[in-house]
């Protein structure tokens, strides 16, 4: 009596692909706050969501690399597996009458053959150094891109962890006073944009010692120099 | 500090600290549901608060009603906030940000209420917390008419004197009505030209006799410490300050749209409260006797409300929330329709089974349709039959015996139950019968199931004698007794050779609830204790890891001694017939010599049965207050779901 059989549940009909922001106030969500966020937004805009089996189904959604906590996003993307076919713009409206502040569906299409995690292969980043002096970010930039290896540490959960930053750079340049445009590479060990700050600190003292605010402008396949749109490969 | 001018937003400021502190995203505010309204274009603004971290805080029932009652008037404007954590405090103070609400990022100190829901007493060191860091004066007699004023409101509202000196109003009851009542007040005190400053809107408040404002109160004591009289010493002010009481719940179904958070938070559900009030007589229990008389929402409101609860969060599950849920007239149609309704979906729905008897089980069933049966829990609270007559607790050990088989017999596997430990009259061996109840527990479990895979949990924890009830007057237990108590269960559970493996025991020391013994029956004198613990660190008393017993000790032995008086003078003794109480002034409905009566009786070890069933007993509140009892059966079905097609092909 208190075990059933989990109930089968059929495979979905059709995979969407998502392309959404986090801005304002939604680039302090977590990936967990979002995955909760995004299921109660999926039910709130009746999404036919297609479930997976056994005792606590779950929605079957897929999540591309995410940008960290506090990090601004305008292209972090999400698959759906649907058990009736939607329209994707469709569901892009019905979604964005009902997310959180900050969250916005910008783009949506049919799954293609390879992965997400295939897809979002590469970059860009804004990198923003409050109170950095004039010229310094610059010079920190010229010194980095000189280098063909150097290593940063970060704690991690495993413990302190040296890696190469510089590898997994494929272009940075200081775009103002303040801020540093990059293209990196979305490889393991994964570099995040602050320990490329890291090492541009390594570089030159003088580099702010304050949190960058990161914002992620594009993501996905890396073509040529370029980084190519994930949805439509 | 900063100067921001009201309606910015402290947003560009805080961000930058944000990505340093842990788990920003409970300081931002824009969850679904929640209201940013144009400041200028309102007359009245409040600003709500739970005073904890917002993962307690949010879920607050409380006030989730009075944002969506007061943002649904054109004219007001609701924010919320909550304490922030050491790590965040100290980036605000480094960098003069002020206490901010999450909504509009607005600082707290710009509004014109401060409304504060206290559900537990040790939320009082985080409420200074909130006044200082809002950058507002401590002390309500010190504050500028420019301030807001302090609004305490919630279960412990109902002996705000401790707080006395921090808050410039206390509401008792049901807040739906009266925050309405307090913004019309305000509305047309300003029209007017705001007359007489910050008295003159308190005086107004108070003239009404429904809202409780401290400094028109003058206390005085007895040469031995005790109060000799509480009077008002304006000649305007009425003696006595009655509690609100909502009529008719179908009429307000809030909350309608309750935020959903974006951190994670202790309850994430969306919970409909099916009644409100108990008369079950529990005679230690403060809820039932300060929400009487039993008011019902019917089983179409409920209905409609889980409906459209569902569809504006997105949550899945439900909670049928009250005193004792059970109770509800139409309980059993309620959840069968609603079960129907939701069947192989997965919305899943619960509600707080505390009820000792096999009508729980076929509820239990009910909510549980697709199989999944973890754990139930009831509530006998007292260890043996002796004492569960003592406080009204009509179960005997037949039905919890036959509860639990049925259970068993049902696929259960796990049962909590929760007592209490230091009720009065108890001795070791009342608390000792506990480990034999849950012996017997999983004997008949075993016997039931067929296997040895059965578990008891019992959860125990100390008593704490609360104002409005008949042991307003008890002894509370000392932290020795409880203490020793407790390691005497332990010791017997340990010592069970057959069945003490199966059995857990969950338990508090007794320290904590000293503490909340003292700041529950405390009048203004324990005020210096809260802000010198506050002063000397002291907040998020209702975390362990937060909580200093020798801090609170300490401070009230220094700062009580001047009058004479010591902590056990607040806890351990009992009060006689004749002394002034510190809020007797303060109204609940509660006839006082029934009161005393019932205090008696619960010595003799008589009960009293439940009013809904039986004549009436003369509590006192329904004539006091002219309410009456608002319960079905209405015989009613669910109403349809209109079905809005929504496709998305």
């Amino acid at each position: 009596m208190s075990r059933q059989p989990p109930v089968q549940q059929p495979p979905p009909v059709q995979k969407l692909r998502l392309r959404y922001t986090k801005r304002g106030v939604a680039r302090f969500t977590s990936h967990r706050d979002f995955g909760r966020a995004l299921e109660r937004a999926l039910r709130r805009a009746e999404v036919p969501m297609a479930y997976s089996s056994g005792f606590t189904p779950h929605p079957r959604i897929s999540y591309g690399s995410a940008a960290p906590t506090s990090a601004a996003s305008e292209a972090e993307y999400v698959e759906l597996g649907l058990n009736e076919r939607c329209d994707p713009q469709k569901l892009v409206a019905a979604l964005n009458e009902v997310l959180p502040t900050g969250f916005v569906v910008l783009d949506a299409a049919e799954a293609v053959k390879a992965s997400l995690g295939d897809l979002l292969s590469a970059s860009d980043w804004e990198i923003r150094l409050q109170g950095a002096e004039p010229g310094v970010l610059a010079v920190a930039v010229a010194a980095f891109l000189e280098r063909e290896e150097l290593t940063v540490e970060r704690m991690t959960k495993n413990g302190m962890r040296s890696f190469d930053v510089r590898g997994a750079v494929v272009a940075i340049r200081a775009v103002s006073d303040e801020v540093i445009a990059l293209r990196s590479l979305q490889q393991q060990p994964l570099v995040r944009p602050d320990d490329v700050v890291s090492a541009l600190r390594q570089l030159e003292p003088r580099v702010p010692e304050g949190l960058p605010l990161l914002t992620r402008l594009a993501q996905g396949p890396l073509e040529g120099n370029e980084v190519a749109d994930p949805l439509r490969p | 500090m900063t100067v921001t001018a009201p309606k910015h937003s402290l947003f560009p400021q805080l961000e930058p600290l944000l990505a340093s502190v842990s788990k920003p995203i409970q300081y931002v505010g824009g969850e679904h549901n929640s209201v940013v309204k144009d400041w200028d274009a309102a007359e009245v603004r409040w600003c709500l608060s739970y005073p904890d971290a917002y993962e307690v805080g949010q879920p607050n029932q409380g006030v989730a009603i009075l944002y969506e009652i007061l943002n649904e008037q054109d004219w007001i404007l609701a924010e919320r906030t909550y304490c922030v954590w050491p790590d965040m405090e100290k980036a605000m103070r480094e960098h003069g940000i002020p206490q901010f609400t999450l909504d509009a990022h607005r600082p707290v100190g710009s509004f014109d209420l401060l409304g504060v829901s206290f559900a537990t007493e040790l939320g009082y060191t985080n409420l200074l917390q909130i006044i200082d860091l809002a950058g507002m004066t401590l002390r309500a007699a010190d504050r500028g008419d420019d301030e807001p004023l302090v609004v305490a409101g919630g279960h412990a509202a109902f002996n705000p004197e401790p707080i006395a000196d921090f808050i410039d109003l206390a509401v008792l009851g049901d807040g739906e009505e009266a925050c309405l009542l307090i913004s019309q007040i305000m509305r047309e005190w300003r029209a007017e030209g705001s007359p007489d400053g910050r008295d003159g809107i308190l005086l107004r408040l108070a003239e009404t006799g429904a809202f409780y404002v401290p400094k028109f109160y003058d206390v005085d004591y007895l040469a031995d410490g005790r109060i000799q009289r509480v009077a008002p010493n304006r000649p305007t002010v009425p003696f006595q300050v009655r509690k609100h009481t909502l009529m008719n719940l179908d009429e307000w179904p809030y909350p309608a749209k309750p935020i959903v958070p974006m951190a994670e938070t202790v309850h994430e559900r969306y919970s409909v409260e099916i009644f409100r009030g108990c008369t079950r007589g529990c005679r230690f229990c403060q809820a039932g006797m300060i929400t009487r008389p039993v008011r019902e929402r019917n089983i179409q409101t409920i209905g409609k409300m889980v409906a459209g609860g569902l569809k504006s969060t997105g949550l899945e599950e439900i909670g049928l929330l009250s005193l004792s849920s059970a109770d509800h007239s139409e309980i059993a149609e309620v959840t069968k329709q609603l079960a129907d309704r939701y069947e192989g979906s997965n919305v899943s729905l619960s509600l707080p089974s505390t009820r000792v008897d096999a009508f729980n089980i076929d509820l239990a069933n009910e909510l549980s349709r697709n199989g999944r049966r973890s754990g139930l829990t009831f509530a006998p609270e007292g260890g043996s039959e002796r004492m569960r007559k003592v406080i009204n607790k009509m179960v005997t050990e037949e039905d919890l015996i036959n509860t639990v088989a049925a259970a068993f017999s049902n696929g259960w596997r796990q049962v909590k139950l929760y007592f209490m430990c230091g009720l009065p009259t108890e001795t070791d061996e009342d608390v000792l019968e506990i480990a034999d109840l849950a012996s017997k527990v999983i004997q008949v479990g075993r016997e039931k199931s067929g296997t040895k895979d059965i578990r008891c949990t019992v959860s125990i924890g100390g008593f704490v004698p609360k104002p409005h009830t008949p042991f307003q007057w008890a002894a509370q237990a000392d932290v020795e007794t409880i203490d020793n108590r407790l390691q005497l269960l332990k010791d017997k559970i340990r010592q069970d050779r057959n069945y003490g493996k199966a059995i857990g025991l969950r338990y508090h020391d007794g320290k904590p609830g000293i503490i909340e013994g003292l700041l529950s029956r405390g009048d203004r004198r324990v005020g210096r204790v809260i802000e010198r613990v506050w002063r000397e660190g002291g907040k998020f008393d209702g975390w362990s890891e937060h909580f200093s017993y020798e801090r609170w000790t300490q401070a009230a032995a220094e700062e009580l001694a001047a009058f004479g008086i010591d902590l056990d003078w607040y806890t351990t003794r009992e009060r006689g017939y004749e002394e002034v109480l510190p809020w007797d002034h303060l109204d609940a409905g509660l006839d006082r010599d029934w009161l005393w009566e019932d205090w008696q009786d619960s010595l003799d070890e008589v009960s009293v049965e439940d009013c809904r069933w039986t004549p009436c007993f003369d509590c006192g509140v329904c004539p006091e207050l002219d309410t009456e009892i608002q319960i079905g059966p209405t015989g009613a079905k669910l109403l349809p779901l209109t079905v809005v097609n929504s496709s998305l092909a």
